[in-house]
């Protein structure tokens, strides 16, 4: 299932917000196609690392960064933002939509890469929509007011409005860390029938759902990566001791 | 009742109280500009040039020059203070540059309007040679009206939810789009109340139009930008204190069209406050 052929790949990442080093010397690949897991404690710098991906980083002013980043082949420096933002999309930590309909909230993506044919537009929100399985909750909500809407349609809601722009790869900063139990379970199911035509990096706090949902797992520590490998031998034979603190629940 | 609950009636009552004290003396003007100054309002007095030493007639010109006066102000002011704030907050680091700029900004906004006035004089006036005209009264009262309007729009676009911003840009859309449609959309309530709160001082001030635009007495009505104009403000200074024997109701009148000029604009704005709150839907 997963093919092993990077579509990321990262050479000696260093990322600083003034002169505190957050991430150290990260050279990590990322496959075509898998969910990659990210776990680690607070502070250990896994939603850098994914910021630094798609460059929203480079919105705080103090950041600064060292190293390459290399997606599909070519160095990301002479990719401009826009650019590697949309082939690059991202699910923020908490459900953010914008303060329109459901509607706007997903057309805002396809109308600011100039898609300006409206049925176009009501075609790809309906995919979109139905890409993340709330199709059927929402359709016939959709000139209603995002912000109406539960925490967790909100994220799923997020999700389609990633998927408008036709990414390649989808981050996930802590999708679930505000949400129910039965939501979870829906973002997850439906991260795992993206698997088949997505990318996707998934940084959570929790665990046992990396174990669950994702391919391989990748453990940040302190700045560092201490380890990238299979789930299910991360999670059954960790080659690092720490790792296997970690996982069991000795500290973090 | 308890005594928290006590307390907190009281204190509820003192500051109603005082509230109403800030009404009272809004209220007392307006009561005291309408009875003086309604007797004159007629269709004549509206519609008609001063006449016989501005004893008779009415302020027509005057009315015409405050509304080009403000048209001009508004020409030039609103896209060079907007554009200026959106390059302040949106584009601009914190450099010792940018930080000059924000300083000036706060103290022009201190500057007193006489001093305006003087230096509209002097730089439109006399060195650019556009003699005392409409568009050197405007340009000076556009200067003057840009501080208020830049610090209102940038506050009004830092109350603009970062994350409005970080969604838009993780979309892909480039800074100025996100700009355009995912961060003034929700500041223009903002910017609106700004503007049209220093485009009414601008309507209402003497001292920088006193050099730069304002006739004493011109009854015909302007033919172009480089022509005098009379205004309400400064017509209202010349028959209270300048010309003997002028009808007292005429004085009040004059401030009575002033004030309705500036509610008018007012009331346009909250309507236009109601049309941009309507899209969006918190």
């Amino acid at each position: 299932m997963v093919e092993q052929n990077a579509i990321i790949k990262t050479i000696n990442l260093n990322c600083f917000y003034d002169n505190l080093q957050v991430l150290r010397d990260i050279n990590i690949e990322v496959y075509r196609n898998e969910i990659l897991g990210i776990i680690g404690p607070a502070n250990s710098g896994k939603t850098t690392f994914l910021r630094a991906l798609n460059r929203l980083n480079s919105l705080n002013i103090n950041y600064r960064q060292k190293g390459v980043i290399v997606f599909e082949g070519q160095n990301t420096q002479d990719i401009p933002d826009s650019l590697i933002r949309r082939k690059i999309g991202i699910i923020f930590a908490m459900p953010q939509v914008l303060p329109v309909s459901i509607y706007e909230n997903i057309a805002y993506g396809p109308k600011v890469h100039g898609i300006r044919d409206k049925h176009r537009v009501e075609q790809l929100v309906e995919e979109s929509l139905k890409k993340a399985f709330v199709w059927d909750e929402l359709k016939d909500r959709l000139k209603t007011p995002a912000t109406k809407l539960s925490g967790g349609q909100q994220q799923r809601l997020c999700i389609a409005r990633t998927l408008a722009i036709e990414p390649d790869v989808i981050l996930y900063d802590e999708p679930c860390s505000g949400l129910d139990p039965i939501s979870t379970a829906k973002v997850e199911d439906t991260m795992s029938l993206l698997a088949q035509s997505y990318t996707q990096i998934l940084v959570t706090n929790n665990t046992k759902q990396a174990s669950r949902v994702s391919h391989r797992c990748a453990f940040f520590l302190m700045g560092e990566l201490v380890e990238v490998d299979q789930t299910r031998k991360m999670y059954t034979h960790p080659s690092d001791p720490r790792t296997d603190d970690y996982i069991t629940g000795k500290f973090g | 009742m308890n005594r928290a609950k006590l307390r907190q009636n009281i204190a509820f009552t003192v500051l109603g109280l005082i509230t109403l004290l800030v009404v009272v003396p809004i209220l007392l003007v307006l009561y005291y500009v309408i009875r003086h100054g309604w007797n004159a309002i007629t269709w004549e007095f509206l519609t008609a040039a001063p006449r016989n030493g501005m004893k008779e007639g009415g302020i027509y010109p005057a009315i015409v020059g405050t509304v080009l006066l403000i048209t001009g102000t508004m020409a030039f002011s609103l896209p060079l203070g907007i554009l200026s704030a959106i390059y302040l907050v949106e584009y601009a680091r914190d450099t010792l540059f940018t930080r000059l700029i924000k300083l000036s900004v706060v103290n022009l906004s201190g500057i007193p309007s006489i001093v305006y006035g003087l230096f509209g004089f002097t730089l439109f006036v006399v060195f650019m040679r556009m003699g005392a005209s409409i568009l050197a009264g405007s340009l000076t009262l556009a200067i003057m009206s840009l501080p208020v309007i830049i610090t209102a729009t940038k506050e009004a676009l830092e109350a603009v939810p970062m994350v409005y911003r970080e969604i838009s840009l993780s979309l892909g859309a480039t800074r100025w789009q996100t700009v355009r449609s995912c961060v003034l959309p929700y500041a223009i309530p903002g910017i609106l109340t700004g503007t049209v709160l220093s485009l009414s001082r601008a309507a209402g001030e003497t001292a920088p139009i006193l050099f730069t635009v304002a006739a004493f007495y011109l009854p015909r009505l302007p033919r172009s930008m480089f022509d005098q104009v009379m205004a309400l403000p400064y017509h209202l200074y010349v028959i209270s204190t300048q010309v003997p024997n002028v009808p007292e109701k005429f004085s009040f009148g004059t401030g009575l069209v002033l004030i309705a000029l500036v509610c008018l604009m007012n009331l346009v704005s909250i309507i236009l406050r109601a049309h941009f709150r309507k899209k969006k839907q918190w």
